[in-house]
């Protein structure tokens, strides 16, 4: 991999790479996104989670130019999107949540002819293509049309398209949706060498284990706000605090043991989650007295935030 | 033009025509058979078969053969056909089915230039049909040089004609099965009605003007006058007919295509 390919010596901007004020965006009667604010600084990867429906790819879409904003203010590089749509649009790299890859052309000609649409000379985009076939470690498929790449190979393949004008934001939305584990974790790999290389990133997805791994910060939203936003563990910690304990089956002495000593828990009836600040006494005790049907000690992850903030109830 | 708001079209709609045209020679080999044997089986049927028929036709005070009337009829079609299929169900399935213009629309061209830049294709690809079918149709003598060659900057402006009208209707179609009713209701009646394989003299006065309304008629019109060599005033209503006809259905299309994919 040549250094040339990534922007990494390109200055710093000393602003927010993307900053959003009062951002709104309604069609007809629903209110997609709804005053929302936030900021992604440069070199950070910043993740928006939420339950489908909650106004994330609405969110993404207006800040690459795809989706005309209601309301508010939103500026991405310093700029405003509604009065600088091509210059920011030409600074920045995104990966769809659907295929949109050119299923008439060959993985090495969509490089070329995504790059054109940049007006990269064709000389340069021959040799960003190779490059970034190579990085992406497509080089053996090049010649081969989308239809005939696996579901891993077409998402990397979507992300070397995202590169191929060296931005310096890269926009992903929903990167790893579909994918077996091997190739998320391919994936995922490549998204933190692109990290590590200060490629600011905005990512949205619905795997808590992708947020978690990836980003510097995030936010939950749902019914198009934020409930939430800050770093992964800090996030944690706050909102459900550092262990979880899960009974299966609970009892009626159980009920009334947390009751009395008024924990914060969660009842789904046929199971018990019972969040802690701290682990030791409190599990063995409960381990004891109440585990019939057994119960589960374990770190409390994002998806309990998730969970605890968004319901659980299906959002279909 | 459209209520307050400017288009936003620079030159860069060149590369969404470069996207087509790369595709395209991929498969250039199979686009070529159609504008090859289509003509032969029209000017077999129709000249060879029915000629013997038919006999002479009475144009602009001459008499030509039946085969010199409908060659230039054979070339307008073609004109009209493969523009107007290009912006219907090709750009459809690059629009709905590829999401090409999702991927374009993240990058700095604008609505406007996609649009442009697939209508300027279907032109294109009228003129690379016309000039195969023309040199297979001139192979015969059936048409008059050197006035005929006026015949390939007309396949590229009567295919911006029906390429704008094509993308209209791929702006407001809900599914693209629906392709069915402008073909049946609209491009059928013109093949068979707008002059073609019989002079519109021989219909009742009021279907010659329904005839006269429509574009095929006057793309037939000229594309007759350049293959005989016989030109007159309605060459110049040709033209002004079909640029009035572009500049009326590419605004449109390109207001249509901004409501449907603008969310």
């Amino acid at each position: 991999m040549t250094g040339r390919a990534f922007p990494e010596d390109r200055p710093k901007e000393p602003g927010p790479v993307i900053e959003a004020s009062r951002l709104r965006k309604i069609f007809g009667d629903l209110v997609a996104v709804d005053d929302i604010s936030f900021a992604v600084k440069p070199g950070e990867c910043f993740g928006i989670l939420g339950p489908n429906g909650a106004g994330k790819t609405t969110t993404i879409r207006m800040i690459y130019g795809y989706s005309p904003m209601t309301g508010g203010m939103l500026q991405v590089f310093g700029l405003d999107i509604r009065r600088h749509p091509r210059t920011i649009k030409a600074r920045i790299g995104v990966c769809q949540q659907e295929n949109t890859l050119d299923p008439d052309l060959t993985a090495q000609q969509n490089l070329e002819v995504f790059a054109r649409y940049f007006d990269i000379s064709e000389a340069q985009a021959q040799r960003r293509a190779n490059e970034l076939l190579r990085f992406m470690a497509l080089e053996h498929r090049k010649d081969a049309k989308s239809a005939e790449l696996s579901g891993g190979m077409i998402r990397r393949l979507v992300l070397a398209r995202a590169l191929v004008n060296q931005p310096e934001l890269l926009i992903l939305d929903e990167p790893t949706t579909g994918l077996d584990p091997q190739a998320r974790h391919q994936v995922w790999e490549r998204l933190e060498d692109l990290r590590a290389r200060g490629l600011s990133i905005l990512l949205t997805t619905h795997y808590m284990d992708e947020a978690s791994r990836l980003c510097d910060r995030l936010m939950i939203m749902d019914q198009g706000r934020i409930l939430v936003e800050g770093a992964p563990a800090e996030l944690i910690r706050q909102n459900v605090g550092l262990d979880i304990i899960e009974v299966a089956s609970p009892d009626e002495a159980l009920r009334q043991f947390i009751r009395e000593r008024d924990l914060p828990s969660e009842d789904l009836g046929h199971r018990l989650i019972i969040y802690l600040e701290d682990r030791n006494d409190l599990y063995h005790e409960i381990r004891a007295r109440y585990c019939g049907e057994g119960c589960t000690l374990r770190m409390a992850t994002m998806e309990d935030v998730f969970l605890k903030l968004t319901g659980r109830e299906l959002r279909e | 033009m459209t209520g307050g708001r400017s288009w936003d079209i620079t030159g860069r709609f060149i590369r969404v025509w470069q996207r087509n045209f790369r595709a395209y020679s991929e498969s250039w080999k199979i686009g070529f058979i159609p504008p090859i044997l289509e003509p032969l089986f029209y000017l077999l049927a129709f000249g060879v078969g029915l000629a013997a028929l038919v006999g002479n036709i009475h144009y602009r005070g001459t008499d030509i053969s039946y085969m010199v009337f409908i060659a230039p009829a054979l070339l307008a079609i073609n004109i009209m056909n493969n523009a107007f299929y290009e912006n219907t169900y090709s750009s459809y399935v690059r629009m709905y089915y590829y999401k090409t213009f999702d991927a374009m629309m993240a990058t700095p061209l604008s609505l406007e230039e996609i649009i442009t830049g697939e209508i300027i294709w279907g032109a294109t690809k009228s003129l690379i049909a016309t000039a195969i079918m023309q040199a297979v149709i001139s192979l015969f003598g059936l048409i008059h040089y050197p006035e005929g060659l006026l015949i390939l900057p007309l396949a590229f402006v009567g295919g911006l004609a029906f390429g704008a009208l094509g993308m209209f209707f791929t702006g407001i179609v809900k599914s693209i099965d629906l392709f069915n009713l402008p073909i049946f209701l609209l491009v059928t009646p013109m093949f068979l009605f707008g002059g073609t394989f019989f002079p519109l003299e021989t219909l009742p006065h009021w279907a010659q003007q329904v005839a006269f309304a429509l574009p095929l008629t006057h793309l037939v019109n000229l594309t007759r006058a350049f293959s005989t060599g016989i030109l007159d005033g309605s060459v110049a209503t040709g033209l002004v007919y079909l640029a009035v006809f572009s500049l009326i259905f590419f605004p449109l299309a390109l207001r249509k295509m901004r409501r449907r994919l603008i969310r």
